[in-house]
């Protein structure tokens, strides 16, 4: 695998591959040194042009237990508009002649441009403007296996802004061709028309897209959204979307999962994401492996690795 | 200045009406076709040998943006100028949208000057419909007019005050000049980047609705109704705006419209992996809108092709796909995609594309010409319909390189162009 773009370009066998390696990596978490020596000598460079802190963390985490030198690059925002930063900083990046670039942009297909712009560098996507966040997909359906025990047939449920979702594509995209069924349902105003080619069924009321799912995956609902008009008001939000227990209870007793940072009382209520049913802390735990999975995989295809002779 | 008589020997004459397709010569004389016959050469002419070839009057683009003054990085008038000859094009119209806005007689006139200096295409500057381009007053039609203006248009930015736009059409009967409008609702826009649709869903990118340009082709042709006025859509792009303007026609309405190559050979899936080169506006649509476009210049809805040839630097294109501008150059590619996908493919015939680059716009904009008649001008495109060739970005006349036609092999080519009975572009010459 020379880059991580996106879900889209992915084989199924690649990504169970990479979900077959992340237990390997969850084990090294527990031993007395935290580290294996997969990265050693290697640059990460973690490109983050919009700010994270959860992934950005867990991709430095993964990285430095893969022993690899974490390099961090965060432009500030300049009198230039964001593509022209992005661009120059590209070159600039490009010159440092990296290994890994981990790449989180507001922009749609940034990593693209990065792969481009960089020929020598090995690109993973951690999260391109609304249209995917593979990593986050990947540490999902890693989630959803270790629960459920499989993924194939799993009924999913995600419910939310599917219109500004990239963990939403990212999510559709794989869980579809690992073989689940997937459901989903937002406000109108939310889900954008084409959805279909995704593979995915959408539902106008939640009621109806929860009955029966073995696994709800609740989006983030951003601030902004509602300075938009796409709906009016938190509150309103909760009461038509919101995952309480009484919504729970129409499920065929689902696991619930959440990208984080969590809204509660608006996408989801806190006796559901503390509840038994949560999944959301085990979400961030397997994050890490499934990162140190991508990048040991990333780094076996890379034009040194003959060199390093891992 | 008396050249001497020109004797293009051996054309395939092939008249827009339709009424006439036959191997003939054409002897240019002052600038103006003289005559066209058989065996036309008189002692003294100088004769071009152009058997194989077609002869057709010279082409049209009624929609361009040449960039200059103030934005030479993009193109000139100069450069633009060298572009729509090599594209085949004897004549051109440049939208306002330059730094300064064209509102003003001096700029027009500076436009037509440098246009004059190229010596290369006809340049027709179109001015701005309202000062500044601020949709707010509008601008002085009179004037403009005198000074060269052969219509007027805010292309690039709508005017969304329908009040303005009433305005502007009402106005604009004084001087029978047309309003040419890019229709688009800029709230629907938002920060949309491609056309809504599966594909914008598919790689996640935001969408503008189809709805963004057929609310706004309606409404204005509702106002052109009220006014009375001639009313031009720009670059057509969707099914539901050329039905509003084949309803239009059909009521007896002064309304006419264009529509881009690009439109009518590509549709939303050429963005592909995010590809700046396929970014324009109004953006690539549906299969459904390609076909209503076809039928639209195939059953005369549309009046005329035209490109929409709208060049950045490279590294504006080079930017992420939603950082990046929308446009793409289309002067240079614009004749090989109508011969190829569009006559070839045996959409619309040879005389039917002719009318849609060369008198249908020029009817539109009032320009002389348009056919291959005694008295006309001695303007005329060359083409050779056999030939082959692959769209090459790094050969372009024009200081833009964005298209996402590189590489594409097209068989039907420019063989050369004449304008005021000198040959101002030929292929074989290499420039």
């Amino acid at each position: 695998m020379r880059h991580l773009l996106g879900i889209r370009g992915l084989t199924p066998e690649e990504a169970l591959g990479i979900l077959d390696e992340a237990p390997r990596y969850q084990d090294v978490a527990d031993q007395p040194v935290p580290r294996v020596p997969v990265l050693v000598g290697r640059t990460v460079t973690h490109l983050f042009m919009e700010p994270s802190t959860r992934t950005q963390a867990s991709f430095q985490l993964a990285a430095k237990r893969l022993s690899a030198e974490p390099l961090s690059f965060v432009p500030k925002s300049s009198s230039l508009s964001k593509g022209e930063t992005f661009l120059d900083t590209a070159r600039t990046l490009a010159s440092m002649a990296p290994d890994i670039v981990v790449v989180r942009s507001a922009e749609s297909g940034a990593p693209h441009v990065l792969a481009r712009e960089i020929p020598t560098a090995q690109v993973i996507n951690a999260g391109d403007g609304i249209s995917e966040h593979p990593t986050q997909a990947l540490l999902d359906a890693f989630t959803i296996r270790k629960h459920l025990g499989r993924i194939a047939g799993v009924r999913v449920t995600i419910i939310g802004d599917l219109l500004h979702s990239r963990v939403f594509r990212s999510n559709a995209r794989l869980l579809t061709m690992l073989g689940a069924e997937v459901r989903c349902c937002g406000p109108p105003t939310l889900v954008p028309p084409g959805l279909d080619r995704l593979g995915v069924r959408s539902l106008l009321h939640p009621e109806e897209a929860l009955e029966g799912a073995e696994a709800v995956m609740v989006l983030r609902i951003q601030h902004e959204r509602m300075h938009a008009s796409f709906i009016p008001t938190e509150r309103e939000y909760y009461r038509e979307f919101g995952l309480t227990g009484e919504r729970l209870a129409r499920t065929d007793n689902a696991i619930v999962l959440h990208p984080g940072p969590l809204n509660r009382g608006v996408e989801i209520s806190s006796e559901v994401a503390d509840g038994p049913r949560s999944v959301i802390l085990d979400q961030v735990r397997n994050g890490v492996a499934v990162r140190m999975a991508v990048l040991a995989e990333i780094a076996r295809s890379s034009p040194r690795s003959h060199r390093t002779d891992g | 200045m008396a050249d001497r008589p020109v004797v293009l020997r051996g054309a395939r004459v092939v008249d827009p009406a339709g009424e006439l397709d036959a191997v003939l010569d054409l002897r240019l004389a002052d600038a103006r076709i003289a005559a066209v016959g058989e065996d036309l050469a008189e002692s003294g002419d100088r004769v071009v040998d152009v058997g194989g070839l077609v002869a057709a009057p010279g082409f049209c683009d009624m929609h361009v943006h040449f960039r200059e003054p103030g934005l030479e990085y993009k193109e000139t008038v100069g450069s633009g100028a060298a572009a729509a000859v090599a594209g085949g094009f004897t004549a051109v119209a440049c939208m306002a949208n330059t730094d300064p806005v064209n509102d003003s007689p001096s700029v027009t006139a500076h436009i037509r000057q440098l246009a004059e200096q190229a010596g290369l295409a006809h340049v027709h500057p179109i001015a701005a419909t309202t000062q500044g381009m601020n949709g707010e007053r509008i601008s002085e039609f009179g004037a403009l007019k005198e000074a060269g203006a052969v219509a007027v248009s805010d292309d690039g930015l709508p005017v969304g005050n329908p009040a303005v736009m009433r305005k502007a059409l009402e106005y604009s009967r004084l001087h029978d000049l047309p309003v040419i409008e890019h229709c688009e609702t800029l709230e629907l826009t938002g920060d949309g980047a491609m056309r809504e649709g599966a594909y914008a869903a598919w790689i996640g990118l935001p969408g503008i609705p189809a709805a963004s340009e057929f609310i706004a082709v309606e409404r204005n042709i509702a106002l052109a109704e009220i006014s009375g006025a001639r009313l031009h859509i720009a670059h057509l792009s969707t099914e539901r705006s050329a039905a509003a303007v084949r309803r239009a026609k059909a009521a007896g309405m002064r309304v006419t419209a264009e529509v881009t190559p690009h439109h009518l050979v590509l549709t939303e899936e050429a963005v592909g992996d995010y590809d700046t080169a396929a970014k324009m506006k109004p953006p690539l649509a549906a299969d459904a809108d390609r076909d209503a476009l076809l039928t639209a210049i195939a059953d005369g809805t549309a009046d005329a092709i035209a490109t929409d040839h709208a060049p950045h630097h490279e590294d504006e294109k080079k930017l992420c796909f939603q950082s990046a501008p929308f446009g793409i150059v289309g002067l240079e590619t614009a004749v090989q995609l109508v011969l190829d996908r569009l006559v070839a493919s045996g959409a619309i015939s040879l005389a039917r594309a002719i009318r849609l680059l060369s008198p249908g716009p020029r009817r539109i904009l009032g320009l002389p010409g348009g056919d291959l008649r005694p008295g006309s001008p001695a303007d005329i495109t060359l083409l050779d319909l056999e030939a082959t060739g692959t769209i090459n970005p790094e050969s372009f006349r024009s200081r833009g390189r964005s298209t996402p036609f590189a590489g594409l092999s097209l068989k039907g080519q420019v063989a050369a162009t004449w304008v005021g009975g000198r040959e101002v572009y030929s292929r074989n010459a290499g420039r």
